[in-house]
């Protein structure tokens, strides 16, 4: 019941912390989101509520590295990577968790980042497609996105790309129907399906070298 | 929305511009003929890198010093009066610097079709009433909320049949036609009469909505009197000039760039209210200013195919020749004039050979969003009814439906006077197909699988694109370096499908270079060369024959180089591979080692798009097939297997051929089996308004196995590349593949689209 409130817990960050603006929030979203860990929170009755639109400091592992930003608490994990950080390749799509397009890791599971709010996302390793990158060189999967045309538009592929290395994380072989069911949360418009199973399953047989 | 107008410019591929008097009308050059280096090649795409690292800056990724952010608030009735917008509270909201609505004369120029951009009457669901500028979306967002409009309902019509009936509420004062067509040849009572057999239905098809990912808008950024606009588009000149004649500026004011794109399928052929928007809220608070709608407003206002209603009789003979087609087509075109019937009988008086046809068209008015076109307009809808009436008729007549296709093959095309075709496509696309596919052992063999619940069915369709031929104006400049690389810079668009690469692949064949040694530019109306927007597949027929033509002009500047430097005569110098030789083969020279192109730098080589000939119809084929199963006590429909053969003339880059194929397909199954828009009757308001309860096809809707198989051959009477348009052809024949394998596996015709299991589980219990 209680691990998520001290993962949130940031030294550095002034004790407004996101508890109140949580609390303030109401019980029955805060029971959809993530259970227990939340509701326990919201006990806590001398947290001052949080004005949603004030700032407040939040430290996030991107990509491997620490970045500390001033957040409203109501700012998805999607606008703060892209306008904040400038990691535009976190697309919006919809901004209503039906596409995919924002698709990042957190501890190596794909996440729609404009269904995550950046408060939410302290304390987890947040991974986007500028992150698979080594300098300029792109990772196997990307190459193989490449290689196999697993695009048109290319509007959707980030996503794409992060929801495939997800599963090659928790899955290094998977068999057709698995690559087809852990691609299905990504809409492609242009309908480059076909093409994007063949990437993934060509950047499963790279990897496993 | 699209005027009229701007339709026809875009997708009947008439030019807005007369072509210039010194355009010679034939474009000639030795073909390439069928060794070719790197043409046809698979080859993956030059800006691979860029869209999949992410470092791809698409219109909604520009972000410049002082960007403020805007949202549109749209009209929440399908008709409306507006009689009052008090903005006060919204400029109160800390973070908030503008907003504009019809009260503001000044941020309120005219738009399409005698309206204005904010209009004191809204006709469709999500119109725009007001739009703010503020520091971020979210202050945006608020900022709208705090806007009070107060609105007269009006009543509405949100269905053609309402809007058509006696009194129904009008949409304009003139009432709710927009107009009626009708065309004949030969006599249509003497082709019933002719006849041994005939079949008739009315089919059906619901509005399908474009929603690309990228969703329409745009930055839009003023230096004093010069506007800079970066857009989601797929032509930035037709954005240019839109925006220049709305706000009264001269061309050369108005700068657009779209470097990339993240999709369209015709809904981005011109600007947007969005991009006059932006314009007017970027001047008036001094800042650059990202407009991007919402998903909602892409679905509720961003176009849409028009929902249809068909009539079509087909007659024959015993042995399979038509003797009549007679085809009734109705579709809406929304809220504004807008192409509600465009196209819509097209594939009923041209796939075929018939002497005998009648066909008329209405286009309707309803409070909805107004239509854009839609990949393969009319063509899509047409064929759920022409294709699956053919099938009908094969079964009355006891004929294979491949062998009554194949009966009907016309050489010439039917609409245009027999305007004889340059190939024999069409039956070369359902004879390979077929074979490739094996049709008949398909066929015959899900005939035995009927015991049980779960049936299986194998269906075919097949289609033609009038429209798969380029043309004029379009102008290029390829531009070779001493160092033998080259730069081509062409104004066109790469929405997907590939364009930079392959046109980067004809510079390459032409000028004997290897891809990484070819540098792209595009896009850009203040660095580029003009082009038509991206549409109607007619990007690769109309960009690279001119890319070609630019590379010949530089190839003939080296040669009178290297002429002169070897001391030959200009006709005794010939082009191998990147050498120039003389004739005879003794002496040859590097392009590096031209001493004149070592000293001017570069060499600037111009092409220009001529005519097409005139005596010839240049046109695509398509046909596909379809394996399925249907489960009758679900009425779920599980695709199994599909082909599609392609004749477009020449394969420049076949993994990119292969990736039209799997995508038109693809979007012909959404089209087909999920897809449609649905208003609700007590409120007229969009209920699918976002992509959760809009079904567009995902990972798991496509068939295990979905092959691309084209018919390889270069149709050099075409164009100088041998190419044709290939992005319509490929997602016209899929629903009706699909429907014609529903019916062979159940024997229930599905007479209207979306083909979902609620509406055909009622009728297979019924009818089987
Ligand atoms: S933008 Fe996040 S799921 Fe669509
Ligand atoms: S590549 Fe365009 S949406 Fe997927």
């Amino acid at each position: 019941m209680t691990s998520r409130k001290t993962e949130h817990e940031t030294p550095a960050g002034p004790d407004l912390s996101r508890r109140g603006f949580i609390k303030s929030w109401g019980a029955g979203a805060v029971a959809v989101t993530v259970g227990g860990g939340y509701q326990a929170q919201a006990a806590e009755a001398e947290e001052q509520p949080l004005a949603a639109e004030a700032l407040s400091r939040v430290e996030l592992d991107v990509n491997g590295r620490p970045h500390s930003v001033l957040a409203e608490p109501r700012w998805s994990l999607l606008h703060v990577l892209r306008e904040e950080l400038g990691l535009t390749g976190c697309k919006p799509g919809c901004e209503r968790g039906e596409c995919g397009a924002c698709t990042v890791l957190l501890d190596d599971v794909p996440h729609y980042a404009c269904q995550v709010l950046a408060v939410e996302a302290e304390g987890r390793r947040i991974e986007t497609v500028e992150g698979l990158l080594d300098g300029e060189t792109l990772s196997a999967l990307q190459a193989q996105f490449v290689k196999e045309d697993g695009l048109q538009c290319g509007y959707c592929t980030p996503g794409q790309v992060m929801a495939a290395e997800g599963l090659l994380r928790r899955n290094p072989d998977p068999s057709p129907d698995e690559i087809r069911s852990a691609m299905s949360g990504n809409l492609c418009r242009c309908g480059a399906y076909a093409h994007i199973f063949n990437a993934v399953a060509a950047a499963a047989k790279v990897r496993k070298g | 929305m699209p005027t009229e107008e701007t339709e026809t410019q875009n997708i009947e591929g008439q030019t807005p511009f007369t072509q210039a008097p010194d355009n010679p009308a034939e474009d000639k050059a030795e073909p390439w003929g069928e060794q070719t280096r790197i043409v046809g090649r698979r080859h993956g795409r030059i800006d691979g890198f860029e869209r999949v690292s992410g470092g791809a800056v698409y219109p909604s990724d520009v972000s410049l010093p002082g960007l403020l952010h805007a949202a549109i608030l749209g009209c929440p009735y399908p008709h409306a009066r507006i009689k009052g917008v008090d903005a006060s509270a919204a400029l109160k909201l800390p973070g908030v610097h503008a907003v504009i609505s019809s009260a503001d004369a000044d941020a309120n120029p005219e738009w399409h079709q005698g309206g204005r951009i904010f209009n004191d009457t809204c006709r469709y669901e999500g119109e725009p009433v007001a739009a703010v500028a503020a520091d971020n979306p979210y202050i945006a967002a608020d900022a709208l909320k705090r806007i009070l409009v107060s609105y007269e309902e009006l009543p509405y019509v949100s269905d053609m049949e309402s809007a058509l009936a006696d009194g129904a509420p009008k949409v304009h004062p003139d009432g709710n036609t927009v107009k009626t067509d009708s065309y004949s040849r030969g006599d249509l009572k003497q082709g019933l009469e002719q006849a041994a057999v005939q079949v008739s239905g009315q089919y059906r098809t619901a509005s399908e909505m474009q929603t690309p990912l990228e969703r329409h808008g745009c930055v839009a950024r003023w230096e004093g009197d010069q506007l800079t606009v970066w857009e989601s588009t797929q032509g930035v000149y037709a954005v240019q000039s839109r925006i220049a004649e709305t706000l009264g500026l001269p061309l050369t004011r108005v700068r657009v760039i779209g470097h990339y794109m993240g999709g369209a399928f015709g809904s981005k052929l011109d600007a947007g209210g969005y991009s006059i928007i932006a314009s007017v809220l970027a001047k008036r608070t001094g800042r650059p200013v990202k407009l991007f709608v919402s998903r909602e407003q892409t679905l509720l206002t961003m176009g849409n195919r028009p929902p249809t209603r068909m009539d079509i009789r087909l007659a024959a003979r015993q042995d399979g020749g038509l003797t009549a087609i007679e085809f009734t087509g109705r579709g809406a075109s929304g809220a504004y004039s807008a192409g509600g019937a465009s196209l819509l009988d097209w594939l009923a008086k041209d796939l075929y050979q018939c002497d005998n046809v009648a066909t008329e068209l209405e286009d309707v008015y309803i409070n909805a969003g107004p239509a854009r076109p839609f990949r393969a307009p009319g063509y899509v809808q047409c064929a759920f009814a022409v294709e699956q009436a053919m099938d009908a008729l094969a079964e009355k007549l006891n004929m294979d439906p491949v062998a009554l296709r194949l009966k009907n093959i016309p050489k010439g095309s039917p609409a245009k006077d027999n305007l004889p075709y340059t190939t024999d496509g069409l039956r070369l696309c359902i004879e390979q197909g077929a074979q490739h596919f094996g049709w008949e052992a398909a066929r015959a063999e899900a005939a035995k699988r009927q015991d049980g619940p779960i049936k299986r069915g194998v269906g075919m369709a097949a289609a033609n694109w009038f429209v798969g031929d380029g043309g004029p104006p379009c102008t290029v400049i390829v531009r070779l370096y001493a160092d033998g690389t080259a730069n081509l810079n062409m104004g066109a668009s790469d929405i997907g499908t590939g364009t930079r690469t392959v046109m980067a692949m004809v510079v390459a064949e032409e000028l004997g270079l290897e891809l990484d040694a070819i540098s792209v530019e595009n896009a850009d109306t203040g660095t580029c060369q003009y082009a038509t927007p991206s549409g109607g597949s007619k990007t690769v027929p109309t960009e690279a024959p001119t890319v070609r033509r630019a590379c010949l002009a530089v190839k003939d500047q080296l040669l009178d180089m290297a002429a002169k430097q070897l001391g030959a005569g200009r006709d005794q110098v010939v082009f191998a591979g990147s050498e120039i030789r003389t004739a005879d083969g003794f002496e040859s020279l590097k392009i590096r080692d031209l001493d004149r192109l070592s000293n001017q730098k570069v060499v600037v080589g111009l092409g220009e798009r001529r005519h097409n000939p005139d005596d010839v119809s240049i046109t695509p084929f398509a046909a596909q097939f379809c394996e399925l199963e249907v489960n009758t006590r679900t009425g779920e429909v599980k695709l199994l297997r599909m082909l599609g053969a392609n004749e477009s003339g020449r394969v420049i880059n076949r993994l990119t051929w292969d990736n039209q194929l799997i995508g038109g397909v693809t979007m012909g199954i959404g089209f087909a089996l999920t897809e449609g828009r649905v208003l609700d009757g007590p409120t007229g308001k969009l209920c699918n308004a976002n992509w959760h309860d809009y079904k567009l096809p995902t990972a798991l809707d496509i068939p295990p196995e979905l092959i691309s198989d084209p018919v390889m051959l270069n149709d050099d009477q075409a164009n100088i590349v041998g190419a044709k348009g290939l992005g319509e052809p490929v997602t016209i024949p899929t629903a009706p593949a699909i429907a014609n394998a529903i019916y062979h596996a159940t024997g229930v015709r599905p007479m209207a689209t979306p083909i979902n299991p609620l509406d055909l589980l009622p009728r297979l219990n019924q009818e089987t």
